[in-house]
């Protein structure tokens, strides 16, 4: 554990392969709008991996110091924190972990037990929302998430808020979170709308070509041997990344979509068959990020087609005899629709 | 030497590695009953990782106790918050007996600590007796060495051979142990060739490479230390043989005539062209179980049994029959059962106000809490799936929907949910979502449509898209299909014989994937051709029940799908 924060996770950068997670993450990173990423695959593909990377990454955020919720102003700190620390400070942001085995008050928040105990005070301990504010929520294995939970963070990530009313408490704080979800689909599905919510969604499997596997294998084994010396090695390219990250935010709302590429997306989603229009508003912001990351100054048909599988897919209704999948099925109709 | 004992050298070798470098291989999965090989392998690791904090935990420990968490009894007492550091935080190797029994949960927690604690090792003893029993992927995919002794001869195996002294000489070299750029590439090679999918065996078995050049005084990780990798690591998790197309090529054989030649002339040159992949694989091939491919395929069904989503609850403590209240700590998922905690509390009082001094109030203590369990049974549903077409059709639905009725009337004594699928003509119709109301049954089914062709994939699949609901609102569901004819239209609605066959098979091969049990009635007067092939391939029984009545056939449904 020492050695592991001296040293940092796994450089984001370092990560062989798997572009259209990489690429989903730091979409995400971009636009935290979009609304979370699902990446689903095999076991020992690196997606645990590339969230830990991603948290290293990312730029520090601007927050008071005290505040449970990450507060970016005063003026946002909600009214029951007390606040010991009003200095505006540089955080991380923040990554949180949510463990599957997460009872319902350690996620939303309850009643503090040590000042209850210790002074018989009624105060509110915040949750792992409370923490995860501004940041990224990550659910390892969120096909075995209680359904109570999974309905709770989808109310939350919904509404930005979490409220908390329980044993006389009364309590709301905002609860902005990018969730990354991740699961191996062989352990059971994840419920329709569920997947819904989720902006992007990934599909990875290990990588089948002999040299990226070796690579993979030269780097992970350089760096357990010697952590500090490879993520000194790959601190220029995180940098680099950071950096076009930062910049791509600056620029998002410049970037421009026009009615062509309004009348792809639905066309897209109209021939797919995506139910509602979460599908097109989706895919529409993520092509603007993709667009602000790569320097454009408007939402081409190149961007859409690389996103629309990764925001398209798990909007499809499932066909059990397409043994296909519904990538398949979205470059097929991508292919008919853009030409 | 004996199968049995190269075996157990290979056990004894896989303990020397893993003692040099616990950290980076994560730890070892054992699959053996309990019993005298278990002991000494027990014997023999406590010996091994002599001056490293090795704990026991067990899959029932509380999250708190694992991983750290509030000491309620000593901050009750004192008033002082008091913590307790998890056992995971204080200890180098977790030893877990009964690791089949971790649950999802609890394995992803020790998961996520295995990868972050880098110097935490795991070993995990299953004991596990089924083949479809075992530890979570979650974990084992985590733990580098891979032992299977549940089928071991010795009733007493001889004790490991542990030294001591040569253990600490090779962890003192192990840093510099040289590796080439082609272990790693061959290593990468044999696992693909394996068809292991992780890539975190190949860099476990680098690991154990490189642990065995160490042990057998090496600079440099040689052959032999990749067979030992290759042994302990990749052999027990390969999921093909390795080669299949190769195989085949071999088997063209060139013109016979020719071969004594060809075999004198190239037999000494392909030692020595024979790249070394080869000479590995062909070790490896030596060493994969022998029951490889019987275990693949029991391993995929009990996948897709295993996917049945999370409706099959069976105990809890939140709703359900109440079960006797128990002993327990507080926090968490518990629920305190408080009149049985006071009434434990309640013979203590007189004792404890004379003990305390205090006696303005009720004495509780920690052993009095009691937690609420309860027991809760998924319900069943059950769906039938009804031919309507042709000419027995109007006397085949009577019956099916007399079933039906007379299912529902005990429905609420037996948790059952009822659905109806009629199939004909160029598609199928759900009659009836799953239901428990009778009287809602009865005013749907009064007038059933019959006569046309037989759609048979189409009603399996509405079946299970019907199942697949009834699985996301947390039943058990089973489909009970009723038929006396074969397939002749198809899924897309066309007549045609020989698709409709085919898709119906293909729909049948999904319903065992999904892991449906169910059973299939033939209500034919004779047996009819292809209706039992159909069941096989549906993974259920074949009931030949020709002039069922409504009432032998729910008694046949209900015989069939009792468990």
């Amino acid at each position: 554990m020492k050695d592991m924060s001296i040293a940092g996770p796994f450089p984001f950068s370092a990560i062989v392969g798997q572009d259209e997670m990489k690429r989903a993450m730091i979409l995400t990173a971009v636009d935290s709008g979009i609304g979370g990423v699902l990446v689903f695959g095999d076991r020992g593909t690196g997606k645990s991996t590339a969230v830990r990377g991603l948290a290293a990454l990312l730029p520090p955020i601007e927050a008071i110091a005290g505040c449970p919720v990450n507060s970016e102003h005063i003026t946002d700190v909600p009214d029951w924190v007390v606040l010991a620390d009003d200095a505006n400070v540089q955080k991380p942001t923040p990554v949180i972990d949510l463990p599957l085995g997460a009872t319902e008050d350690r996620v939303v928040g309850a009643l503090d037990i040590e000042k209850a105990l210790t002074k018989g005070e009624k105060a509110f301990e915040p949750g792992l929302l409370a923490r995860a504010n501004r940041g990224y929520l990550y659910i390892d294995e969120v096909n075995l998430l209680e359904d109570h939970l999974v309905d709770l963070l989808l109310d939350v990530a919904q509404s930005g808020q979490n409220v908390v009313e329980r044993e006389g408490l009364s309590i709301r704080h905002a609860a902005r979170f990018v969730l990354v979800g991740s699961g191996n689909p062989e352990e059971g599905e994840l419920r329709p709308q569920l997947l819904d919510r989720f902006g992007l969604s990934v599909e990875v499997e290990s990588p089948r070509d002999i040299d990226v596997r070796i690579d993979v294998i030269r780097r992970r084994d350089a760096y357990d041997r010697d952590p500090a010396a490879f993520c000194a090695e790959w601190r220029g390219a995180d940098a680099d990344l950071r950096a076009k990250i930062v910049t791509a935010r600056a620029r998002l709302d410049e970037v421009e979509a026009d009615d062509s590429a309004l009348r792809d997306c639905a066309e897209l989603c109209l021939a797919l068959g995506s139910d509602g229009l979460r599908g097109e508003l989706t895919l529409l912001r993520a092509a603007r990020a993709l667009a602000a990351f790569e320097d454009d100054t408007s939402v081409t048909r190149d961007h859409l087609r690389l996103v629309a599988p990764t925001a398209l897919r798990h909007r499809l209704r499932r066909d059990p005899l397409d043994e296909a999948g519904s990538t398949t099925r979205v470059t097929r109709v991508v292919e008919e629709v853009l030409g | 030497m004996s199968g049995a004992e190269t075996r157990w050298q290979g056990v004894n070798l896989a303990v020397a590695c893993l003692a040099l470098d616990p950290g980076a291989m994560g730890g070892m999965w054992i699959r053996a009953r309990v019993g005298p090989v278990r002991d000494q392998l027990e014997d023999g690791l406590k010996t091994a990782f002599q001056g490293l904090k090795l704990r026991r935990i067990a899959p029932s420990m509380p999250d708190d106790a694992l991983f750290g968490g509030i000491d309620l009894a000593s901050t009750l007492d004192t008033g002082v918050l008091t913590k307790t550091a998890g056992i995971l935080t204080q200890a180098d190797v977790l030893l877990l007996p009964m690791a089949e029994r971790v649950e999802p949960g609890l394995a992803g927690r020790l998961a996520n600590a295995l990868d972050r604690q880098r110097n935490l090792a795991l070993i995990a003893f299953d004991e596990g007796s089924e083949p479809g029993e075992h530890a979570p992927d979650a974990l084992t995919d985590r733990l580098a060495i891979h032992v299977d002794l549940s089928d071991h001869p010795f009733s007493d195996a001889p004790e490991l051979a542990i030294d001591l002294e040569a253990l600490n000489k090779a962890r003192a070299v192990l840093p510099t142990i040289q590796i080439s750029e082609s272990v790693i590439a061959e290593l990468a090679e044999v696992a693909a060739r394996l068809g292991i999918r992780s890539l975190r065996a190949p860099l476990q078995a680098l690991a154990v490479a490189r642990a065995s050049a160490a042990l057998s005084g090496a600079d440099e990780v040689e052959e032999a230390d990749l067979l030992t990798a290759i042994e302990l690591v990749l052999a027990p998790r390969a999921t093909q043989m390795p080669d299949a197309q190769e195989n085949k090529d071999d088997d063209t054989p060139p013109p016979p005539e020719d071969v004594p030649d060809d075999a004198q002339d190239s037999d000494p040159e392909e030692q020595l062209d024979l790249p070394p992949i080869e000479i590995l694989l062909e070790a490896a091939r030596a060493m994969l179980p022998p029951d490889l491919l019987a275990r693949l395929t029991a391993g995929k069904a009990q996948r897709s049994a295993s996917a049945a989503g999370s409706g099959a609850k069976k105990a809890g403590n939140r709703r359900g029959r109440p079960l006797p209240p128990r002993a327990g700590r507080m926090g968490g998922h518990a629920r305190v059962d408080l009149v049985a905690t006071l009434r434990t509390a309640a013979p203590w009082q007189t004792i404890r106000r004379n003990t305390t001094g205090i006696h303005d109030r009720v004495h509780v203590r920690m052993s009095d809490i009691r937690l609420r369990r309860f027991q809760e049974t998924s319900d069943r549903a059950i769906i039938f799936v009804v031919d309507a077409s042709g000419s027995a059709a109007m006397a085949r639905l009577a019956e099916a929907k007399g079933a039906v009725e007379l299912l529902l009337s005990e429905a609420y004594a037996r948790r059952d949910h009822v659905a109806l699928v009629a199939f004909r003509g160029d598609g199928s119709d759900v009659l009836l979502p799953p239901t428990r109301s009778l009287v809602q049954t009865k005013r749907r089914l009064a007038s059933l449509p019959g006569g046309g062709g037989t759609p048979l994939a189409s009603g399996l699949k509405a079946a299970m898209e019907l199942a697949a609901l009834a699985r996301s609102k947390g039943m058990t569901p089973s489909v009970a299909l009723l038929t006396d004819g074969r397939a002749n239209v198809d899924l897309t609605g066309t007549a045609n014989r020989a698709q409709a066959g085919e898709d119906a098979t293909s729909m049948a091969r999904i319903i065992r994937a999904n892991g449906l049990p169910g059973l299939v009635i033939d209500t034919g007067m004779r047996p009819t051709r292809g209706l039992d092939a159909l069941a096989r391939d549906m993974g259920v029984p074949y009931l030949p029940l020709p002039r069922a009545d409504s009432r032998s056939l729910s008694r046949a449904v209900d015989a069939a799908l009792t468990p």
